[in-house]
């Protein structure tokens, strides 16, 4: 059988999509089901002074309204951050509580107030309207830059601050600052942005009175971990009478990681009136209550000799979290940001400070990227920018100063075991045709139009990650994965990860794996996922963990199938287990043509005994079956590379801006689907675009969401994009047997500074993000002001 | 309430449904036909795109009570005796999807595009397309899958 592991199989998920079988949640229908609708804050802040339900309960259909003092009388808890942070002081993180419904304040737009219970949703939105609730507005923080200059949100947090968080040496930062021939500084916004994943949330629970097991459907990225959540810390069924099941779920993107105060609250009024309870996120609900991405002002600074070597960098950051911290929203701008500022070159000395901050906005947590997306963008543009400053040229300064030599332990946390990143910078040179830029560039001049061509040169660290690393730095969980192997009498294959597919192509890339491993074909092999009642506790899909921590999970639990395959073989054919080879799913006895099929093995290990032909005895304490589970915990991260290389058109007269050509080279190490793969960068890439021209989640002053449809909030279409050139170079990972790097989040990280980069180049001042027409014109027109001034 | 005669992937149809049912909601929550898909509240996605008799349209702003008599055909009524639609093959073969949920109203607006445009420009293809937002594939490979239909038909 020819090898699966590169080959570019079609999907086998895509029938039951492309025939409208998919089962998402808001799909799935119960008997006797009821509808929630939640009663949301009005107000971005504001005090709770009575919650009256008497008009609404009296509405037609409605079977319960439940509030927040019901879910205090009933005990269930806050919804938490999962990771604490210490500050620079030593001092913990402070945190406020984050009841599913609110009890005595409203912190955001958005802000669960009530739920509403009918018999039709149309009765429960009647209803809804119905519940009076008398609210004490108080001033709103909504600035990033504002928070802690603004009153306190929450008793007990000063200032606003979450955290105020160190990473790197200080004082050898300020030495290398102080000696620098030069230093290039640069002030950045990184805007806020929506995950929007096409699917809205939807929750269902349902609750089984005599066997008393709650069961929650939800659209969600790790289903074990929100078990384990809403289990032990909100108290809503204990953890063996309860399962959590993500169906087929429409895009993720970091914003269904968590479980969200609607799962929360469907799965315990579910239980309390022993109904099923339904809730579908409109669109504009998701936009105020699904949790945002970025939000961060930075200020970075390179310290640089006059050749063009980078000596030092300093990164100060203001990072909004929004209203509460969500369950990776202490992560995210801490341990995924801080370490990965110093991109892949080779810098001797940094620090970077992130400072947390409350506001009266919606949570802030993980999106494509996480951390690294923000990472990215600051250094990159810094380099481009230094780059200018110096006279270099962009291409040979960044050379100048990559790490090469491999394994190499970065100054702030990351041993980066393999790259190469010349190979992915001159591949994308010559892709791009660099040379000619210049007369592009001219030709675009000749049409009245400013041309401008930006670069990226990005890493970052995925696979997350080592248990024992996470947790001493304040990890609530271990981040290992899990899979079982299950070969059933016949010959075919179930194959169980506690990863979560929603559009990554698990049932696919997996079953490549096994099918490489065991040789068994596609066709035989299932996968399982998404069902805490189905496969072993896993962790999740986020972070592009899946293939490099729930794919070795996955090679592990082949490698005791094959042993177990083996001793049993050399019984079957009088040979010691030693003398075995197994090679495209046949135990072979070496050296002569004895053999069975791992098929034969797998029946006769189910069936031992003789049986007609079949003699198959197992050897002793060899137990029946043929079923074996494998846990990992990663050695290390994986480091994902490339250049990314932008070219632009503006239009001076009306500021519109176009991306004519983009180029993407990554090193993913080893790809297991390129087809796959591809498909993951066009998304990014997409995604990144969008951050860095279209999208921008905008609050008012009051704290009202502003962009809370998709009339107001740009998402990129199809008629935004040219067709982008894609390749590839390989340097496989050392730290799973795969090779395999991580693809999931590399088009959102390198895109955004690669585009802006182009645009500052094409008109020469700087932008920030979204470089939406106006502000395109604004800046140049700006330009021109200033110019007839001086 | 209103009587609402359709034939909805070549079945006739006759139900009594609230004035104000939208035809997506026909179709989910009545006749359970839960490939078309609602991702937007404001008309903008095109997750809900169905023929209406042979033309896209977004259900979603469809009164079904406003349509009688006309012909409905989803996502689920296009693969025939079990084979799929070359739309549906191409956009399989081009990997046009990943977590399928715009993909039903993608596959269902592009069948038309080339009802109107035997062999569209990738620009073509693009412009017609920008009535459905797909968060994951980043439009590349629909792009290939719809221009595979085209000089397959
Ligand atoms: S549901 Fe979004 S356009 Fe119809
Ligand atoms: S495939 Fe997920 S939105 Fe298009």
């Amino acid at each position: 059988m020819a090898s699966m592991i590169g080959s570019k199989v079609e999907r086998k998920e895509d029938k039951k999509f492309l025939t409208g079988k998919g089962r998402y949640t808001a799909d799935i229908n119960f008997a006797n089901q009821t509808y929630a609708y939640f009663v949301r804050s009005p107000h971005a802040r504001a005090q709770i002074k009575s919650v009256d339900i008497s008009k609404a309960s009296k509405s037609k259909g409605v079977i319960k309204i439940l509030t927040g003092e019901d879910l205090a009388n009933d005990k269930i808890g806050g919804l938490i951050a999962g990771w604490k942070i210490v500050s620079q002081d030593g001092k913990d993180m402070k945190v406020p509580p984050h009841p599913p419904l609110a009890k005595d304040s409203v912190n955001y737009v958005g802000d669960h107030v009530a739920v509403v219970i009918a018999e039709t949703l149309e009765q429960a939105k009647d209803a809804a309207d119905l519940v009076n609730v008398n609210y004490k507005i108080l001033k709103a923080v909504v600035n990033t830059s504002d928070a802690m200059k603004s009153e306190a949100i929450y008793e007990g947090i000063d200032q606003n601050l979450c955290f105020d968080f160190g990473l790197g040496d200080k004082g050898k930062a300020e030495e290398a600052f102080s000696k620098a021939e030069k230093v290039v500084s640069i002030d950045l916004v990184n805007n806020r942005l929506i995950p929007n994943a096409m699917e809205p949330r939807a929750s269902i629970g349902d609750y089984n009175p005599s066997s008393e097991e709650l069961t929650l459907y939800t659209t969600n990225q790790n289903p074990h971990l929100t078990r384990l959540v809403l289990s032990a810390f909100n108290g809503i069924a204990p953890e063996h009478k309860f399962r959590v099941v993500a169906p087929d779920v429409g895009g993720g993107f970091g914003s269904k990681i968590y479980p969200y105060a609607e799962d929360a609250v469907v799965a315990w009024a579910a239980k309390k009136i022993e109904k099923p309870v339904k809730w579908v996120a409109e669109r504009t609900e998701s936009f105020l209550s699904d949790c945002h991405g970025r939000d961060h002002i930075t200020h970075a600074q390179l310290a640089l000799q006059k050749d063009g070597k980078i000596t030092g960098l300093k990164v100060e950051t203001i990072a909004n979290i929004g209203a509460y911290a969500s369950l990776f929203a202490t992560v995210t701008p801490t341990y995924l940001y801080a370490p990965l500022v110093l991109g892949l070159y080779n810098i001797p000395v940094a620090f970077c400070n992130v400072k947390a901050v409350f506001t009266n906005t919606a949570p802030v947590d993980a999106y494509r990227g996480a951390g690294r997306p923000e990472a990215t963008y600051m250094i990159e543009r810094l380099i481009e920018k230094a780059a200018k400053e110096l006279g270099m040229d962009r291409a040979e300064f960044r050379v100048k100063n990559f790490i090469n030599k491999f394994p190499h332990q970065q100054c702030l946390v990351h041993n980066i075991d393999s790259g190469d990143y010349s190979a992915h910078l001159n591949k994308a040179l010559e892709l791009s045709d660099y040379k000619n830029f210049e007369k592009r560039k001219s030709e675009s001049a000749s049409k009245g139009k400013l041309r401008g061509i930006g670069f990226s040169t990005y890493i970052e660290a995925c696979g997350i990650a080592p248990s024992a690393v996470v947790m001493s730095i304040g990890a609530g969980v271990g981040l290992w994965e899990s899979a079982e192997i299950r070969f059933n009498a016949t010959g075919n294959v179930s194959v169980f990860t506690g990863a979560h597919s929603h559009g990554q192509g698990h049932d696919t890339t997996f079953a490549q794996i096994v099918s490489d491993k065991l040789g068994v074909a596609l066709e035989n092999i299932e996968l399982i996922h998404g069902d805490t009642d189905k496969g072993p506790f896993g962790m999740g899909t986020y972070g592009s963990r899946s293939l490099a921590v729930g794919g070795t999970a996955i090679v592990k639990a082949c490698d005791k199938i094959i042993d177990k395959g083996k001793k049993v073989a050399a019984k079957m054919l009088e040979a010691k287990p030693e003398e075995i080879d197994f090679k495209s799913g046949e135990f072979v006895v070496k050296n002569s043509n004895k053999k069975k099929t791992i098929g034969e093995i797998a029946f006769a290990c189910y069936l031992p005994g003789q049986y007609g032909e079949i003699k198959s005895p197992l050897p002793e304490g060899v137990e029946p079956g043929l079923k074996e589970t494998a846990f990992y915990d990663p050695i290390n991260f994986s480091f994902p590379a490339g250049t990314h290389i932008c070219e632009v058109e503006v239009d001076p007269n009306t500021g519109e801006t176009k991306v004519v050509t983009y180029t993407a080279v990554d090193d993913f190490g080893t790809v297991i689907n390129p087809m796959i793969v591809e498909g993951q960068v066009h998304g990014g890439v997409v995604q990144g675009i969008g951050q860095a021209l279209y999208e921008n989640a905008h609050y008012d002053k009051s704290g009202q969401l502003t962009t809370a449809s998709y009339m107001d909030y740009a998402m990129p279409r199809a008629d935004n994009f040219p067709e982008f050139k894609i390749a590839y170079t390989s340097t496989p990972a050392t730290s799973n047997p795969l090779g395999v790097k991580g693809c999931g989040e590399a088009g959102a990280i390198a895109a955004p500074p690669a585009v802006i980069n182009a645009v500052v180049d094409a008109i020469n001042t700087e932008i920030s993000m979204p470089a939406t027409s106006e502000k395109v014109w604004d800046a140049l027109q700006n330009k021109k002001s200033n110019r007839e001034a001086a | 309430m209103q009587e609402v005669r359709l034939e909805v992937n070549g079945k006739r149809i006759s139900k009594d449904v609230p004035d104000q049912t939208l035809l997506s909601e026909l179709l989910r929550d009545i006749l359970n036909l839960t490939g078309t898909h609602i991702g937007c509240d404001t008309s903008q996605c095109g997750a809900c795109v169905v023929h209406v008799d042979g033309k896209s349209v977004k259900s979603c702003t469809v009164l079904a009570a406003d349509i009688n008599d006309s012909k409905i055909t989803t996502i689920e009524g296009l693969s025939q005796n079990g084979k799929l639609h070359p739309m549906q093959e191409a956009f399989k073969k081009h990997h046009g999807l990943q977590c399928g949920f715009c993909t039903p109203g993608m596959v269902m607006s592009a069948i038309d595009l080339l009802k109107n445009k035997k062999n569209p420009s990738d620009q073509e293809i693009r412009d017609w397309l920008e009535g459905n937002i797909c968060r994951c594939t980043g439009y590349q490979n629909i792009v290939a899958a719809v221009k595979e239909a085209a000089n397959k038909s």
